[in-house]
């Protein structure tokens, strides 16, 4: 324990990582929380896949291993998927799920063949491409941490400004083109937000398990309340603490990877809020169930009482 | 003067044609209803009106002018099914979207706004339930709920798709009343809508739509008997029991 607290408060390396990751549940958890209203938690989940040729082609290109212009090449991909998804399901009879099932499977096939042919040529033998895969949180530093936030930063502030744009346009569509707003550029501008939280997480969780970070802390988010704004702030938290407690785990534990401990760890927060949110949690529901239950029972034996009462006079 | 005028409007998906060479005009100050049988286009009228849809020809104008959204002279209230109502915002929050277009890019609804909202709800019946979880609203209350923020956008004219379907008859008189307040105040009020029995005790005008437009104006002149046949075509049996109550009138 001793250690861990030296580790978090002198080791900036340590540092790093941590801000790095509550940085990435944040964004995740903002965006998540509009996606899944949406219905678009798939579509991150798609996006995230088809990161990875991105990666590697711009591997391929640059020749050596920096981040910023991986990262761009997660994005360009990553839109092109989300893109195709939208022109299938507006140009086909073929339905969003198996739009995002082909999209997703194809992207990442090609992927792994980058991959493999990356990890054959010498240089990218010890380029450590393949973390990004299951992520590698250790790899975070300062640099990529500015990079981060500065991204979260925009998505968060975008998010922000247009809030109640992209509120009327999740809960009626219809509605929103009637007033005027331009529906097609704001579903645009989200799945570019949606991409942005996609790409600032897979260095640390990877993109087999992006779409978890986009879902888990949304949902958990949604059973503690009944209003959008506080949804998007606690499903932030949760992200946030996510991260965090995620990797103070993997840093206690030697060798174990940091993203499989966030996206655990966001599963944790899900469970605890399914059970025991007010309200919503099923063990609340349960009580205030046997609760009415017995009320009624009490009410009928007064009734009977007081009937019992009456013929007795 | 014309509120809405409609010339040759043709709309189609994928080639198919689903609205063929509409041509109506609407008074001012009227209830107007539109009658047809399922897959007529009447929702397609709307949306296409309201631009939603593409149109592949045709001119819309309303009042006099080609419509654009931002004009703010045009309130939509669309089908209550067409929504998740599982969304997490209240009855109040779903009323100010009636005020966003007012409120213009990034700022926030202000107080004005929510009196604006509150008044609204009012007028439907609804304020005790301002801060009711809208997944909580029984059909008929959020019904309503869709009606009052059609009645924030504070426009001249209003689109209804349907807002008698799966309403109680407290709550369809309740929104009749409400509708003749509208027609007023000079406002004019286009509604999709089933119940032929009502036609004649609801509406001033009716436009009568299969695809193609059959007839349109005043209830006494186009709500007859042969046009509804055509309309309706070989629905007979449906057709009689409503041909009693056509006469009967």
């Amino acid at each position: 324990m001793k250690d861990l607290l030296t580790m978090i408060f002198h080791d900036a390396n340590t540092q790093w990582v941590l801000l790095g990751t509550m940085l990435l549940g944040v964004a995740s958890g903002v965006l998540g929380s509009i996606a899944l209203l949406r219905k678009q938690s798939l579509i991150g989940d798609a996006v995230a896949h088809a990161a990875l040729p991105g990666i590697c082609i711009a591997f391929l290109f640059l020749g050596e291993k920096s981040l910023i212009v991986l990262l761009i090449g997660a994005t360009i991909t990553g839109l092109l998927a989300a893109y195709c998804i939208q022109f299938i399901v507006s140009n086909s009879i073929i339905k969003e799920d198996t739009a995002i099932c082909l999209i997703l499977s194809v992207f990442f096939g090609f992927g792994i063949v980058l991959l493999t042919k990356v990890s054959q040529s010498s240089a990218g033998n010890k380029s450590g491409l393949d973390d990004f895969i299951f992520g590698q949180a250790a790899s975070i530093v300062g640099n990529d941490v500015k990079l981060m936030a500065g991204a979260a930063a925009c998505l968060i502030l975008i998010t922000f400004l247009l809030y109640k744009e992209l509120k009327v346009l999740t809960f009626d569509p219809e509605f929103a083109k009637g007033l005027g707003l331009p529906a097609s550029f704001l579903n645009f501008l989200f799945l570019s937000l949606l991409v942005a939280a996609v790409v600032i997480g897979i260095q640390a969780v990877g993109v087999i398990l992006m779409a978890a970070m986009l879902i888990t802390p949304a949902i958990a988010a949604r059973y503690w309340t009944n209003s959008l704004s506080k949804m998007i702030l606690i499903s932030g938290v949760f992200g946030a603490l996510s991260g965090m407690i995620g990797t103070l785990i993997s840093t206690l534990s030697v060798g174990l990877a940091t993203g499989p401990f966030i996206v655990v760890t966001a599963t944790f927060f899900f469970v605890i809020s399914m059970l025991f949110a007010p309200e919503r949690g099923l063990v609340m529901k349960r009580v205030k169930r046997i609760q009415f239950n017995k009320k009624i029972k009490e009410e009928l034996v007064l009734q009977k009482n007081r009937k019992g009462g009456y013929h007795e006079l | 003067m014309h509120t809405v005028e409609v010339e040759n409007l043709t709309v189609a998906y994928q080639k198919k044609p689903v609205l063929t060479n509409v041509n109506f005009t609407v008074p001012e100050g009227k209830l107007i209803g539109i009658i047809g049988p399922n897959g007529a286009g009447k929702s397609t009228l709307i949306k296409a009106i309201l631009g939603l849809i593409p149109k592949a020809c045709g001119e819309i104008k309303i009042y006099g002018k080609t419509y654009r959204a931002k004009d703010k002279i045009v309130g939509y209230v669309p089908q209550r099914g067409s929504v998740d109502w599982d969304f997490p915002t209240n009855a109040l929050d779903v009323v100010l979207m009636g005020r966003y277009g007012h409120v213009g890019w990034f700022k926030r609804p202000g107080k004005r706004d929510t009196e604006i909202a509150l008044e609204s709800l009012r007028k439907v019946g609804m304020e005790e339930y301002a801060n009711r979880q809208i997944s909580q609203l029984s059909g008929g209350q959020q019904q309503r709920v869709f009606l009052a923020r059609a009645l924030a956008q504070d426009a001249l004219v209003y689109f209804m798709d349907e807002p008698f379907v799966g309403v109680d008859a407290a709550t369809e008189r309740a929104i009749i009343v409400l509708l003749n307040e509208l027609k007023e105040q000079g406002k004019t009020v286009l509604v999709v809508h089933h119940d032929l029995q009502t036609v004649r005790e609801y509406f001033d005008h009716v436009i009568l739509l299969n695809v193609n437009m059959i007839a349109a104006g005043p209830t006494e002149e186009a709500f007859t008997m042969e046009n509804l046949h055509h309309t309706y075509g070989g629905k007979l049996a449906f057709l009689n029991k409503s041909q009693v109550m056509v006469e009967q009138k």
